[in-house]
């Protein structure tokens, strides 16, 4: 297994290491996690990607917003009326999403989240694909410079992600209003219940929001109320990569839940009403 | 003479655990240039191994607590053979040292008011024990550490230099003192563990801070480094060693799997449930009654099981006798064949517990065994003995400074002798790292601005290391290599000689001591001494353990023979010392510490690669009358010798002459 | 129950080595220290090994197994199946000195790149007050052993010697995180943090949180919460015009 360096040799072939031949030693099956996680947020991006453009189906019922639609600002919204709760005034054109005024913000906030960039560091840039697993890039710089520098603006995304959960919540609260039959709860209803309540739980455990709500301070003592908060979200905060990952599997399926009742390939089953 | 590597400082400190660093710290800041030499990295010193706290009357906890309190509680628990004036000092400067590891950085876990909160432990009146969970020693070891980073940092803002004043050497192994003509430290010389090269110190001022000397026993909660090594220099420097035959022994020390050899098995095992059995099943601890203890404990096994629920109307079980006797009954039983395969005997608790049980009582001991050695406590027994823990005994020094008998040579910490008499209390050896190490910083300090004082100018006045000592301290070093080539397979194997120098250790001079068993000791151990002049290690001087440890045997040997010399002049049971043969205190024994010295062998001969000892009795200075009126009369009464007594105020009339 | 098995160490020094193969006998209960140890014994007694408590609470014995770095004594044999190879190597980002033994200077050079613990200047020792819940969070980084497998592992220094010079490591940024968030340390350590220490080279991919033996959350509450206190003093704008204001009050 001896094996002589060469003269670009770099990493854990650099001069004076020891010189033990492969990059890497590890024989489990350490590109799995990687692969996962590309084939995972590839799939997201190319549902969430044609779902956003599709411009229908996004309303069923009369009373059920998919979140992928939420809030509804466009001209384009006034064919599902009742849709948009938020007036509608960008126009309607097949190249702006329907919901254009919260998806860019969504989608930064996930691509600033702490959890997202270790995902996509790892599984997409190979940065290091896994640990104690040499990265393919000759040089590294980190979040240093333009254009990951740009990171460091999370919390600004967190701040819009918190007023669109609000929306969303204003959306499955008023979705078990019925134009017609008035107060009634369907299977729908509890789908983007769920939903948002999970929505809830990623932005709130975000490392950002654990800082602005007490992580930030040096004396605990003095600010008991931030405390009590600061605890709770580092509690929530421990399951941060669970709330991602479960977030985009039921945006996915509350989504398809209200496309496919839109598009009447199934019904919604009332339970109340 | 050798091409050697040669550094020259004001104050050498060996050792760089708590008492090391304490030093460093302090004749460093005391102006003078420091150097640290250690056998492990910077930080990995067994200090860190230390759980339960560091011992100080702060009183922050309990007000009533002062130091007055936790020196009778030092002299109770050394059962008054301790160096009367070292407790004193520890009682009353250790909480200035605690409090000082503050304003370094340290994290104590805090009282609600803020203070350095303060807990309970065995021996000690009141709550005293500083501590971080259970990492006390990892939070002295960093704190000292980083307080030696800060001040090589104000000496590199003023000369750019790191290392102006204070160097750590690490991975450096000392193996010889070196003197004057006159017989004063001048020095000390070593090797580089990484390259084997030697490397020889200048210094007027030597502290040891070496520790403790478990490696020489097969069973031990020790580290690699404790070899005795400061035991040993100091000997062949011509300093005494007293008290050598207390070493503190747990009786239920794991002894298999490998992975938790030595690792302290908690009394509450036993407490909660846990029985002894040999490896015949039997519940052999109700044979092990004492006389005087008859009436107190259960005699069926019935009558045990009850107690842990009824303790009112049952008598407890035999299991929880004091240490020396579990350990006495266990050395019995593994002597005469019904002990495990692995030399000790079972502590069952799985068969009598739920494993859920098992797992809300004894948490981190069930945690600690699963993860270091997949041994599921709720599931199979314990394999335990008796494991060597912390050596009371060691260099003789002045209570004030730190000085051995050698001028230029001090000594802090646990290779210092005295401070704890025949038993340490728990937590009490932390504070023991940073009074007495603070004191021979202090001493070290003083002593080599005398030199200076005496002869104006830097270098002047110092002792100077003679080039003769350079040579044969280095083919000392080197001769284990030396029958490599010449005769294979006659030389010694060094981990063979360790394995039987710690098998000896273990059987003879344990925890149980016999006349007899310690006469064959130091038959065996005479055999070892001759065996190591043979010692024979392969490959080259660049990091090299088995040359290592070649070189540490001489040391182990060393502190092996002054521990069974000493255990067998001792003829009464005090402390970590227990004659089965002499089993009762004896007062006649308080007032005398037996010292260990070293024959001084012709220079070059045989005896020069392990020097004989020899031990004697001397007399230990009367207490001091304020402290000794510290105690009641009666209390002293049971240590003490009527004529000792005519010294304490109510001692003076008739009772004392009773 | 002993066995025998085949472990493969790496044999070397700075300028070459290789995997030389042992067959060693291996008990039940055993961790890779007890095994490289009776190598030791039986068969290569200069094997260079750096060890010292044998109990997971020192970190000197950091190597790599299988590829993975770990702790030689807290690795059970009982982790491997019968099928796994084991392979035992040096730490891959510091220099090899000999066999499993590395040079490790570059954390204790990086160490004394960080100031101090500076407290206030009129406390005296004795009068410090501290609540415990301001305490516990550099208490958790003070945890640490300084076995030095998060240096080790992680990409930025083990992928990139260039790096070494401007990156002091997940164990020196955790550091730096300690003091910032000591309650008494009065000295600012967030902009070192980000402009001598190389906190903005971390992108946070974990593998020093993955592999610390006191599982210490090195990521989630040391390095992610000290981007965040740089993010409020060089990207928040919001953070920076509040300061503003408020200092202009108090002037």
């Amino acid at each position: 297994m001896t094996t002589a360096r060469g003269v670009d040799a770099r990493g854990v072939h650099s001069p004076g290491r020891a010189a033990v031949g492969s990059g890497t030693l590890r024989a489990d099956r350490w590109w799995l996690a990687p692969a996962a996680t590309t084939a995972g947020l590839l799939a997201f991006l190319v549902y969430g990607g044609v779902r956003a453009f599709q411009q229908q189906y996004f309303f069923a019922d009369e009373r059920y917003l998919t979140p992928f639609y939420s809030p509804c600002v466009s001209l384009g919204c006034a064919s599902e009326p009742g849709a948009a709760h938020f007036g509608m005034f960008l126009p309607d054109s097949p190249l702006i999403p329907y919901a254009a005024l919260s998806l860019p913000f969504l989608l930064g906030f996930r691509l600033t989240c702490y959890y997202y960039r270790k995902a996509y560091y790892r599984s997409i840039w190979l940065s290091p694909p896994a640990c104690a697993v040499p990265e393919p890039h000759a040089t590294y710089t980190g979040e240093t410079r333009f254009p990951l520098v740009l990171q460091n603006v999370h919390r600004y995304f967190f701040y819009v992600a918190l007023l669109v959960s609000l929306i969303n919540t204003y959306d499955a609260v008023v979705a078990f209003r019925h134009p017609t039959d008035g107060f009634v709860v369907g299977v729908g209803n509890l789908v983007l219940l769920v939903n948002v309540a999970l929505l809830w739980c990623y932005t709130v455990s975000c490392h950002s929001c654990r800082h602005v709500m007490g992580g930030r301070l040096t004396h605990f003592s003095k600010h008991p109320v931030r405390y009590r908060l600061w605890t709770w979200v580092s509690a929530l905060n421990t399951r941060h990569m669970l709330f991602a990952w479960v977030t985009l599997g039921t945006l996915v399926l509350t989504d398809l839940y209200v496309a496919l009742v839109a598009a009447g390939t199934i019904t919604d089953l009332r339970l109340v009403g | 003479m050798t091409e050697t590597e040669r550094h020259d400082y004001d104050v050498l400190v060996i050792g760089a655990g708590g008492a090391g660093l304490r030093a460093a710290i302090e004749a460093r800041e005391r102006g003078l240039r420091v150097a640290i030499v250690c056998k492990s990295l910077f930080g990995k010193a067994h200090t860190v191994m230390a759980e339960g706290g560091c011992a100080a009357a702060m009183g922050n906890v309990a007000e009533n607590d002062s130091w007055q309190v936790h020196f009778r509680d030092t002299m109770r628990g050394g059962k008054f053979l301790n160096s009367w004036r070292m407790a004193e000092l520890h009682a009353k400067e250790a909480p200035d040292r605690v409090w000082e590891l503050e304003t370094w950085g340290a994290l104590f876990d805090r009282t609600a008011d803020g203070r350095i909160h303060q807990r309970n432990f065995g021996g000690h009146t009141y709550p005293r024990l500083a501590h971080v969970g259970d990492r006390t020693g990892l939070e002295l070891i960093r704190t000292l550490q980083q307080r030696i980073v800060a001040l090589q940092q104000a000496d590199h803002a003023e000369t750019g230099d790191f290392e102006a004043r204070l160097r750590v050497f690490a991975e450096c192994t000392v193996t010889e003192l070196l003197r004057d003509d006159d017989g004063a430290v001048a020095g000390a010389f070593g090797y580089w563990r990484e390259s084997g090269r030697f490397v020889v110190f200048s210094a007027p001022a030597v502290v040891l801070a070496t520790g403790g000397i478990g490696k020489s026993f097969q069973v031990t909660s020790n580290s690699w480094e404790y070899t005795g090594d400061g035991q040993a220099l100091a000997l062949r420097a011509g300093a005494d060693l007293v008290d050598m035959e207390f070493v503190q022994f747990h009786p239920t020390g794991m002894v298999w799997p490998p992975s938790v050899k030595g690792i302290l098995v908690t009394e509450g095992v036993r407490g909660d449930g846990g029985v002894l059995r040999n490896a015949d099943g039997e519940r052999f601890m109700f044979r092990y009654v004492p006389d005087v203890f008859k009436g107190q404990y259960a005699q069926t096994e019935d009558e045990a099981d009850r107690w842990y629920d009824d303790q009112e109307n049952n008598r407890r079980t035999p299991d929880l006798l004091p240490r020396d006797e579990v350990a006495r009954a266990i050395n019995t039983e593994v002597k005469e064949g019904r002990g495990s395969p692995h030399g000790g005997v079972y502590l069952d608790i799985a068969s009598r517990m739920a494993p859920e049980e098992i797992q809300r009582r004894l948490p981190s001991m069930y945690h600690q065994f699963r993860e270091l050695a997949d041994v599921d406590i709720t599931a199979e027994s314990m394999e335990v003995g008796p494991t060597c823990h912390y050596v009371m005994g060691g260099i003789d020094v002045d209570p004030d400074t730190g000085a051995t008998s050698v001028p230029g040579l001090f000594a802090a910490g646990e290779c210092a002798g005295g401070m704890h008499g025949s038993n340490r209390l728990g937590g009490n050896s932390l504070s023991d790292l940073l009074v007495f190490g603070r004191r021979a910083g202090i001493g070290a300090a003083e002593h080599v601005a005398g030199l200076a004082g005496r002869d104006a100018g830097r270098g002047a006045g110092r002792p100077a290391v003679r080039d003769e000592d350079v040579d044969a301290a280095a083919a000392l070093a080197v001769a284990p290599f030396a029958g490599a080539g010449t005769d294979a397979g006659s030389g010694e194997n060094p981990y063979t000689l360790h394995a039987d120098l710690q098998r000896t250790m273990n059987d003879l001079v344990g925890i149980i001591r016999t006349e007899a068993e310690m006469r064959a000791a130091l038959d065996r151990l005479g055999e070892l001494r001759a065996r190591l002049r043979d010692v024979v290690v392969s490959g080259h001087r660049q990091y090299n353990p088995g040359w290592h440890l070649a070189l540490d045997l001489r040391n182990m040997l060393m502190v092996g023979e002054a521990v069974a010399a000493s255990a067998l002049r001792r003829t009464e049971s005090r402390g970590g010392h227990t004659r089965d043969d002499h089993p009762a205190l004896d007062a006649q024994w308080r007032h005398r510490v037996l010292v260990t010295r070293c024959v001084p062998g012709t220079p070059g001969g045989r005896d020069g690669v392990v020097p004989r000892v020899e031990v004697e009795a001397a007399e230990r200075d009367p207490m001091r009358g304020d402290l000794l009126a510290l105690f009641e009369i009666d209390e002293l009464g049971k240590y003490y010798t009527p004529a000792e007594l005519t010294a304490h105020p109510q001692g003076s009339g008739e009772r004392g002459t009773t | 129950m002993s066995d025998t098995r085949l472990v493969r160490v790496w044999r070397g020094d700075a300028d070459d080595g290789e995997l030389v193969d042992f067959r060693v006998e291996v008990n039940e209960g055993e961790v890779m220290l007890d095994v490289l140890h009776r190598i030791q014994a039986t068969q290569a007694p200069d094997l260079a090994v750096r060890w010292n408590c044998k109990a997971g609470k020192c970190g000197s014995c950091s190597a790599e197994i299988n590829g993975r770095p770990r702790l030689l004594c807290m690795t059970r044999m009982s982790v491997f199946t019968e099928y796994d190879e084991l392979v035992v190597t040096p730490l891959r980002t510091f220099p090899v000195i000999r066999d499993l033994v590395t040079d490790v200077s570059f954390n204790y050079a990086k160490a004394r790149e960080i100031p101090s613990f500076t407290p206030p200047a009129d406390l005296a020792p004795g009068e410090y007050r501290m609540a415990q819940v301001d305490v516990e969070r550099s208490q958790e980084f003070r945890k640490c052993i300084e076995c030095f497998l998060c240096q080790d592992v992680c990409h930025v220094v083990r992928d990139h010697e260039e790096n070494k010079e401007a990156f002091a490591g997940p164990r020196f940024l955790m550091r730096v995180a300690e003091l910032e968030m000591h309650p008494l340390d009065v000295a600012d350590r967030v902009p070192a943090a980000q402009d001598e220490h190389g906190l903005g080279r971390c992108n946070i991919t974990k593998c020093c949180t993955d592999v610390c033996p006191e599982g210490i959350k090195i990521t989630d509450n040391a390095l992610i919460p000290m981007k965040e206190r740089v993010a409020d003093r060089r990207y928040d704008p919001l953070v920076w015009l509040g300061r503003t204001i408020s200092r202009r009050r108090g002037a």
